[in-house]
């Protein structure tokens, strides 16, 4: 079906547009005009989208959607129709899944079982190591084929460093992006939050900052020799973007992203224990938080992300050290983000691209603009719109967040992938 | 979930989980009243009907045969009914989780928990879930809080040295795994003691000790000199194979409690220790059984001062009820 | 306000009705705080030469879930043993009973006395329990609002009555 929308204000950092243009999508589903309409294109449907802003949908580097494995905290299906509700229309899933994706198989069945759901793209990140043990490789090459957009042995660590330079070794032969998180097994130990004043406070194992570093420093050394081009996954501290920014100067092909909590929380707001802050890695001190907004700002950190990870109910109902990690983060993606922009850390240009273009430049997809010709991808938001996260609100089967019954600006209205309207607020999503 | 879940709207005491976040008037007045409570101990019948008719639990999760013991005997003075349960090694075990185990003893009407258990914040998670008639007190949740144990300490300080505010008061030892020390360091600020201070090489003091109010020392002289109580914390054996110290014979000589380290405190510097303690490791038998210790005191205190958080727990403390006492001669 | 009444007259017509028991040796025992203040008054007068005894019956009470703990529990103190022994209990008001219910129980806990009389400076109406004084220093009608108090203890006793809601 045809379609044009109408009278909005049209954000595409990536074609540098920032004013009022309206949008014409064939029935193919790709942009066929920018501004004016291609001769003799007549829309089935008109969105009015007077007042709001039109961008490129957004593309989210890290969302674990718990299918295959975990079913009783969400699915697919679930996790696909929260992320179009948070104007996502890309996202990729980390390989931690059950069974790992460590076998083309799993990617296509991943990829092909939520192409029958239509909601969002989803790109598998496929596992660095089998099983993500840290000791074989996997067949990138082949799971390169069947999709996977990057490599990456999620939150378990390599911990021999020869197994890591290899991996990076083999991914370079083949162009293929490495992603990192950094978290030295040995100094986390059984931590669970920040080292700093609130572990002291709550007797609660910390994890130091040079968990973080250390574990950076060695992969930076790696990625000097290997010339691998890697991306560091959640930096949580200002030392840890101080060191990216160092390597980025000496001509490292080295990307980060920082999760949208980090750039909002910090260690104090464990409070007294609160499950819903135990995250990973873990929330550290002020400083820290404004160091993150920085390094966000100047561009060190290309990319914000949900770092999505719904839980069951009973997994946050525990002591603060044995609960899980994690935030259910798709549908809180844009409006924490837009929430920098008020408070003046970012333009909302530069809010965009951090949700779009450079995301997806991360990922050398070609999503994130909006250019004739490239699939309709399209994110409507009100910036102004001001609602309450509750949970009766959240699509997502996990309702783990911070920020419930807090009060968000920014909200989508309409969420158009492939061309297809899959999400538009107050209705009922029909793909 | 906030410090205020142990206060309800009034102000009111409803469960003890941590000494932060009390005011100094409830901390003097749970003393106030465990004072009350010591006569209770010296009589022929050991007993108040205080509690009669009302459930008490002691959930040890890790098991603990001291702190249990003095909850029990405090809460049979009251005349309460007592079950002890220890689930170190049961249901839990089993894959329960620590809310069904609350939830299936809640249903069999009890009213206060003492609750121990190895992970910081259990308490106040159990807190958080409990109906509001039940009421919970902390016995000690991983490194984070030991309330009562910190209530008695400075009950003990106060029999003997009166007034806080001048006291210089050093604790020393495992600071960074101690759920003692930071309920004694909450409780001796608020009490508005002179100088607390931390003793411990830096591999046993948490980071950013400084902010709770405390001076750091890692020699142990130096920090007990001219103090006028000096708080000696338990060493976990195993504290050895985590590379934090090197050997009980280091750990000794620089910050075991000897006659010669204890002479650098003032004359008549008191002793405490909360037990079970291991002597020649971080205590000398000379100073545990020596003229400056309070070791004992504290125990026959610790008693009289859980009878006191239990009555003004399951009683309600005197803010909201002088006014109706007062009309009710 | 303050009720005009003697005490001082009245504590030494208490002191005759209690002469009578001095042959048996009793054991004076006050209740928290204005028993007390009038035990030791009972206690001089009759020039007993054992300490007096003092009882704070907050651990006893029957409200106690409904009103709550009192921080300003004094310590009962019995320095001489009551097994076997004639003990005269002082209480300032005699009302419901219910305070003289609690001191005896606490009494009981502490041992077994020969005997036990009750001396009440004031008496008034509103019994709950079958409690009555054997010695009474004056009686007094009052409505149920109506509260009586002795204050400026233990040197300038005087009664004070407040008009209460009920």
């Amino acid at each position: 079906m045809s379609l044009a929308i109408k009278g909005g204000h049209l954000i595409d950092p990536a074609n540098r547009i920032n004013g009022k243009r309206d949008i014409y999508i064939n029935s193919d589903g790709f942009v066929a005009g920018i501004g004016r309409a291609p001769s003799g294109f007549k829309a089935r449907r008109t969105i009015d989208a007077t007042g709001q802003i039109v961008c490129p949908g957004l593309v989210d580097l890290r969302a674990r959607l718990r299918e295959p494995g975990l079913e009783h905290k969400a699915t697919l299906e679930s996790e696909l129709k929260a992320a179009v509700a948070g104007g996502i229309t890309t996202l990729c899933c980390p390989p931690d899944t059950r069974p790992v994706i460590d076998t083309p198989a799993m990617a296509q069945m991943i990829q092909s079982r939520a192409w029958r759901f239509g909601y969002a793209f989803i790109h598998p990140l496929g596992a660095l190591t089998r099983n993500l043990e840290g000791k074989l490789l996997t067949d990138m090459e082949a799971l390169d084929d069947a999709g996977c957009v990057a490599f990456t042995n999620a939150l378990a660590p390599v911990i021999d460093t020869l197994v890591l330079r290899r991996a990076m070794e083999y991914a370079a032969s083949f162009d293929l992006t490495v992603f990192l998180h950094c978290e030295d097994p040995w100094l986390k130990a059984a931590g669970c939050c920040h080292e700093g004043e609130v572990s002291t406070r709550l007797g609660l194992p910390g994890i130091p900052e040079a968990a973080e570093t250390v574990a950076i420093a060695r992969d930076l050394a790696l990625i000097d020799q290997t010339r691998v081009r890697a991306h560091f996954c959640g930096l949580s501290s200002g030392r840890a973007v101080q060191m990216i920014a160092e390597a980025q100067r000496r001509g490292l092909p080295v990307t980060a992203d920082v999760t949208a909590h980090h750039l909002h929380l910090s260690e104090q707001d464990v409070g007294y224990f609160d499950t819903q802050c135990h995250v990973q890695p873990p929330l550290r001190s002020r400083r820290d938080r404004e160091a993150l907004r920085r390094g966000l700002k100047q561009g060190v950190i290309g990319a914000i992300c949900s770092d999505h990870q719904p839980h069951e109910p009973d997994a946050k109902l525990a002591p603060f050290s044995e609960s899980e990690p994690g935030i259910s983060g798709l549908e809180t993606l844009l409006p924490l983000t837009l929430q920098l922009v008020g408070e003046r850390v970012l333009t909302l240009v530069e809010a965009v691209a951090r949700l779009t273009q450079r995301p997806a430049d991360i990922l050398g997809l070609e999503s994130g603009r909006l250019s004739v010709g490239a699939t309709a991808d399209v994110c409507v938001f009100d910036p102004k719109e001001r609602w309450r996260l509750t949970p009766d609100r959240l699509i997502s089967r996990g309702h783990n967040t911070p920020f419930l019954r807090r009060e968000l600006e920014g909200r989508v209205i309409c969420t158009i992938v492939g061309g297809r309207v899959v999400y538009e607020a107050d209705k009922k999503v029909a793909p | 979930m906030t410090q205020d879940l142990q206060l309800d709207h009034n102000g009111r005491l409803k469960h003890f989980l941590t000494i932060e976040g009390l005011s100094r008037r409830t901390i003097l007045e749970i003393l106030d009243t465990a004072k009350s409570f010591i006569s209770v101990g010296e009589r022929e019948i050991k007993k108040v009907p205080l509690l009669r008719g009302k459930t008490i639990v002691n959930l040890f999760f890790e098991s603990s045969t001291r702190t249990r013991t003095t909850f029990e005997i405090a809460a049979k003075r009251l005349s309460a009914d007592v079950i002890n349960l220890n689930i170190a090694t049961s249901s839990t075990a089993k894959g329960e989780t620590l809310l069904d185990t609350v939830r299936n003893l809640e249903a069999m009407h009890t009213d206060l928990f003492v609750v121990r258990h190895k992970r910081s914040g259990a308490a106040h998670m159990i807190a958080a879930h409990v109906p509001a008639h039940v009421h919970i007190i902390n016995a000690g949740d991983g490194s984070h809080a030991h309330p009562t144990q910190a209530m008695l300490d400075v009950f003990t300080i106060r029999e003997h040295k009166g007034a806080f505010e001048k006291l210089k008061v050093a604790i020393v030892g495992d600071i960074q795994h101690s759920r003692v020390a930071r309920s004694q360091i909450h409780a001796l600020k608020t009490l508005g003691v002179a100088e607390i201070r931390a003793i411990a090489p830096r591999t046993l003091m948490p980071i950013a000790v400084e902010r709770l109010g405390v001076m750091p020392f890692t020699d142990m002289r130096e920090g007990l000199d001219s103090v006028d109580v000096v708080l000696m914390l338990r060493l976990q054996t195993e504290r050895m194979t985590g590379a934090l110290i090197p050997s009980e014979q280091e750990y000794f000589n620089l910050y075991g409690l000897t006659p010669a380290k204890l002479a650098c405190a003032k004359k008549d510097a008191i002793v405490m220790h909360p037990g079970p303690m291991n002597r020649g490791l971080e205590i000398d038998s000379a100073v545990a059984d020596g003229p400056q210790s309070v070791i004992l005191p504290q125990v026959t205190n610790g008693i009289a001062v859980r009878m006191a958080i239990m009555a003004l727990i399951l009683g309600g403390s005197p803010a909201e009820s002088r006014a109706r006492r007062a009309a009710d001669a | 306000m303050t009720a005009s009444l003697d005490i001082d007259a009245t504590i030494r017509r208490m002191t005759q009705s209690l002469h009578g028991l001095l042959k048996k040796h009793p054991v004076m025992v006050g209740i928290h705080t204005g028993g007390v203040w009038v035990a030791q008054r009972l206690h001089k007068e009759l020039g007993l030469t054992e300490p007096l005894g003092t009882l704070d019956i907050s651990f006893y009470r029957d409200d106690f879930t409904r009103i709550g703990m009192n921080p300003q529990v004094k310590a009962s103190n019995l320095p001489v043993s009551v097994d076997d022994r004639h003990v005269i209990l002082v209480d300032d008001v005699l009302h419901t009973g219910r305070t003289i219910r609690a001191a005896l129980n606490e009494l009981f806990d502490y041992g077994r006395p020969a005997s036990v009389t009750l001396a009440a400076l004031i008496v008034r109406d509103g019994r709950e329990l079958p409690i009555e004084a054997q010695v009474t220093g004056e009686h007094m009608h009052l409505t149920k609002r109506q509260h009586v108090k002795l204050i400026g203890g233990p040197d300038r006793l005087q009664l004070e009555i407040q008009e209460g809601s009920g």
